[in-house]
This record gives C-alpha cells, structure tokens and sequence, in this order.
C-alpha cells in the first residue's frame, strides 16, 4: 500500500531530476543564512558550483555542533511569525538542539510519516497509540500527525504508566503501537502476565527513535502477534519519516523526494560508491524553517538503490548499527559522554574521572554514572554524601533529560588512561 | 579533652570493609572504636585508633577518601540507665548529637555534635569522665 505512490514509486531518473532542482533552492534557501554564507565562503563555492548531483560532494558538511553554535534560532532561515513549531533534542553541551518548522514543513512530515504507516499496513481504520514520550522530542508528534493525516483514532498516551496502557489497549481497542522498541518489548511482557493477550487487537507496530535487533523485533512480534516495521529519523533532519521499512522489510526507505542521503568515509569525509558502509550524510531539500546542508548523522550504514519488490524506488538503508561519534542511545535518547563530562567538571567535591555503565534490565536501558570522590572532604555527615548525590542525578536528568544512576566510588579507583579513555561500557545485548 | 575520629569512605562491596581493616591492621593500626553507616551503594566508616596520623598516611595511600574529626568519648557508670541519663543531659542542655557509638571494650561511649566545647562544659560540669587521645 502506498500513500503518495506516484512519488514512492518515482522512476529514478525523474526522481534525480527532482532533487536536483530541489537542491538547487534547498541551497539557495541555505544561503540566507549566515551560516551557509559563511560555510560557502571559506569553501570557496557559490550555488553556481552545482551543476549536477555529482557537485554535492563539494558542499560544506552540517554537523550536530552547528546547531549548538548557532543556538537557539540562528539557523532559521525564515522569519518567527512563520515558524509554527519548535522541537529541541539533547545537544553535545547544556544546551539543546533546536529546530524549527512551517505550516509547510509540518505538511511535508506528516506526508512522510503517513508513508511509513502506510507502508506497514496502516489504514484509516487503525486506533494508534502513541508510547513515544511527547515533548521536545519530534517521535511522538511526528508519528501523532502522520498517523491522524491518514486517518486513523490517535491515542496520544505518551510513554510510561504501563497499566494504564494496557488498560487502554484492551479498552479502546488499539491496533497500531507506536514505542520505541525496548517499551514495546516491557508492554508485550507485561500484558503476557496479565493474561490479556486474548483481549488485544493489535496487529502493527511502528518502532523508533531507538535501533532494534532482528531477534527482539520477532519476540514482540511473537508476543503481541503483530507485524512491525522500524523507521528512522532525527530531530535536525526533521524528525521520524526519514526512512522507514515497507512490508518486506529489506532496509529503510529513504523518502528521496525530500531526502538525498550519502554514505561518506568518516574518516577523510570522501563519498562512498553505492553499496558501501560508511557514515549517513543527508540533505534534506524542501525544508523551508530550517535549511540543513549534509548533515552528518554519525550513523554507520550503506544504501541500496534497487528498486524494491513493494515497487517504491527510494533507496533503502540499512539498519544501523553503530556509530561514527561516541553518542550513546539510552531508553532513545541521545547522549554523549561530553555532556556527562560538562555536567560532572562543574561539580565540587569529585573527579573529573568518570565512567558510564549501561545495562538492559526489564527491556529498558539503565545508566549508571560511576563518579570518584576527590577526598575526604564530605564524610562529616552522612547527608553531604546523599547530597551530592542527587546533586549530580539532578543536573544529569536536566542536561540529559534522563535518570541516571550515580554510584560514588573512592578516589583513583576509576581505571586512568594513557591515550582515548574508554569510560563507556555498554553491557547491552546487541545480538 | 576530645579524641581524633578517622570517616572513611567504603563503597559497598563484599570484601570492602575486611580490606580495609586488614590493611590498617598489618600497619599496626589498634582500632578502638568503630561504627558504619550505610545505604545499598556506599557507607561511611568511623574509626577511633590508636595512631591517627599513621591510619590516615595508610589509608590515603590506598587510595580511600579519609578525613578527621574531633568527637568526645565519654565514660559512663556501668549500671543501667547510665547513658539515659547521660543523652538527657546532653540533650536538657541543648547539644544536638548527630551520632553516637561505642568503643569495643564498652568502656567508652564516642559522640559526635555540633559544638564540641558546649558539650564538654555541660559533660564537666556534671562529672562525667571523659577519654583522652593516649589511652
């Protein structure tokens, strides 16, 4: 099933031709902005430089420090009044990432997000809800237009209270799942112990914002008796709808019209050839609040551009598996090492040592913050300890937007090292 | 007349606290009094020995997180009711006791409050005995 077949199913030729008039003015939108002017003025290049697809190469690369740089609203290209919607991520510092949108931008998403769902088989009959935390965050909102545009009941629970999911799950009926994988693996278990698997209707799930393995896709799907498709997207690209799998589920299909994605080496920076794994770079071309030239993902992919036997064209990628950058996915939520160090060097009374446990317990992520006393300076009382403590677990949930748990251990004891440290030990099952 | 207390920071793992006692044994470290606070993750050793300097030069060494305090050690009647009297005194005169515990021979209640000469005044006054450093 196809929500915009004409566009998903677009020869590639004509597809091309598409996007490079669209790049043509997604650069010309871009050169509003001192930002891109600036870019293009120390690459020595003008929009006048591309002349076909090939000349993308030579464009200035966006990177996730451009956002924090140019913090909150410098990337706009558009005034305030026509902005209608900001969503905001974590960024590498205190700060956030910022983003925004027009009437038009969120026309667009809410098209590629119908994609998806249609996709997997949603329809106008489906009662979705949507597990997604809603907030800053751009999963829950984007899945929660995207699914409304084709139709379907919107259930915008949000993430967490997981009885009164299932409660509504039985109540309501609800036939779609919207949840990042891990949640949808706690809710399956949960609603086996209940006993109420006989009760539900559901019959798809659409996960993001959080990478799932093969092998625990078909236990949820197993438990819950539902068919689910992956989809991919980040918050500086737009949001969720940027790729997302069709029934077949032979990688993510990138939605070309409005996308051109690259496989880079992360090292030199040098375009792969088709077919090959490197970093995710993308283009988004029809953004209009927020022109972003080759933004680096990080994420560690390849692309394939056969056509796909569901008929749509766009290039599927593959399911990503790691990273370029030392950014950490917990419970979906981005983090890198830096903003823990940020938060913890601003601390009295501890190192700047510091490593970072992460564990799967009960289908969820958990990350533990291992941080060294600096000396004895805090052991009069007993509340000084416990201070600083949630002192820290307070500043991390404000900075992260998570609960980590501290754990405070003698000085030196946190293992020092000579060249990169390794302060990340990730304990999760990636089979 | 108040007595050095060593605070020690132990996380809690099995094996911790033996470690630590070993190594302040084997340094010819008497230990006089102890007492531990906890939670599930981390505690807070109190330790009234023989040598402070020495514990503390030891521990740090080992990389624990040490610090000094001075508290009182008093020495009760050994009859009942004698340290009732004594913590409503203490408290009938104003001084807050944050923590008490006692030494290992029993001859020797240590606490720690606020205002260490307050409580020595209010303990003199009413004749209590209390411990010097070099016992």
């Amino acid at each position: 099933m196809f929500f915009q077949k004409d566009l998903e199913t677009m020869p590639r030729a004509a597809l091309r031709e598409l996007q490079l008039e669209r790049l043509k003015s997604a650069v010309d939108r871009a050169l509003t902005t001192p930002l891109y002017q600036k870019k293009f003025k120390e690459a020595g290049i003008t929009p006048a430089s591309i002349k076909s697809l090939d000349d993308l190469k030579h464009l200035p690369f966006t990177y996730k420090a451009d956002f924090r740089d140019n913090y909150p609203f410098g990337m706009f290209a558009v005034p305030m009044k026509d902005i209608v919607r900001i969503h905001a991520s974590s960024g590498t510092t205190g700060k956030p990432t910022v983003v925004g949108y027009t009437k038009n931008d969120l026309n667009v998403w809410s098209d590629l997000v119908a994609r998806l769902a249609v996709a997997a088989g949603a329809t106008s009959d489906d009662v979705a809800q949507i597990s997604f935390g809603y907030g800053l965050f751009t999963g829950a909102l984007g899945l929660h237009y995207g699914l409304e545009k084709i139709g379907a009941t919107v259930i915008p629970i949000s993430s967490g209270n997981t009885e009164k999911q299932l409660m509504l799950m039985q109540d309501f009926g609800t036939t779609l799942l919207v949840a990042t994988p891990t949640y949808a693996m706690y809710l399956s278990e949960s609603a086996k112990e209940a006993g109420i698997l006989d009760n539900l209707k559901l019959r798809i799930g659409l996960f993001g914002s959080e990478g799932c393995t093969p092998g625990m896709r078909e236990r949820i799907e197993n438990n819950f008796g539902i068919t689910a498709t992956d989809n991919y997207g980040m918050s500086e690209l737009m949001g969720p709808g940027v790729s997302g799998e069709c029934h077949l589920r032979d990688g993510l299909h990138i939605a070309e019209d409005h996308f051109i994605a690259e496989i880079i080496d992360p090292e030199t920076g040098e375009t792969l050839p088709d077919g090959e794994t490197g970093e995710l770079v993308v283009t988004p071309l029809t953004k209009e609040a927020l022109p972003v030239l080759r933004y680096r993902t990080g994420d560690i992919t390849s692309l394939n551009t056969d056509v796909c036997k569901c008929g749509r064209t766009h290039a599927r990628m593959a399911k990503v598996t790691a990273r370029s950058d030392d950014m950490l996915i917990i419970k979906g939520v981005n983090v890198f090492p830096s903003q823990i160090e940020t938060v913890l060097i601003a601390i009295n009374h501890i190192s700047p040592h510091y490593q970072l446990e992460v564990r799967r317990e009960n289908f969820s992520d958990h990350l533990t913050v291992v941080v060294e006393l600096a000396d004895g300076s805090l052991l009069e009382r007993f509340q000084e300890l416990e201070a600083l403590r949630s002192e820290i677990h307070h500043k991390l949930r404000t900075v992260l937007g998570i609960d980590a748990k501290i754990k405070l251990v003698s000085p030196k004891t946190i293992e020092r090292f000579q060249g990169k440290a390794k302060r990340v030990v990730d304990l999760r099952d990636k089979s | 007349m108040t007595l050095h207390q060593l605070s020690v920071f132990i996380e809690n793992k099995s094996g911790r606290l033996s470690e630590i006692i070993s190594i302040l044994a084997k340094s010819g470290v008497d230990i006089r009094a102890l007492s531990i606070a906890d939670t599930t993750d981390f505690g807070i050793l109190r330790l009234i020995v023989n040598d402070v300097d020495l514990a503390v030069s030891i521990l740090k060494e080992n990389n624990m997180a040490v610090s000094k305090t001075e508290v009182i050690g008093i020495k009760p009647k050994d009859e009942i009711g004698a340290l009732a009297n004594l913590f409503a005194l203490l408290s009938e005169n104003g001084v807050d006791v944050e923590y008490a515990y006692a030494f290992i021979n029993h001859e020797c209640v240590v606490i720690r409050v606020e205002d260490n000469s307050a409580a020595i005044r209010v303990l003199n006054q009413n004749g209590y005995t209390l411990a010097s450093e070099i016992e």
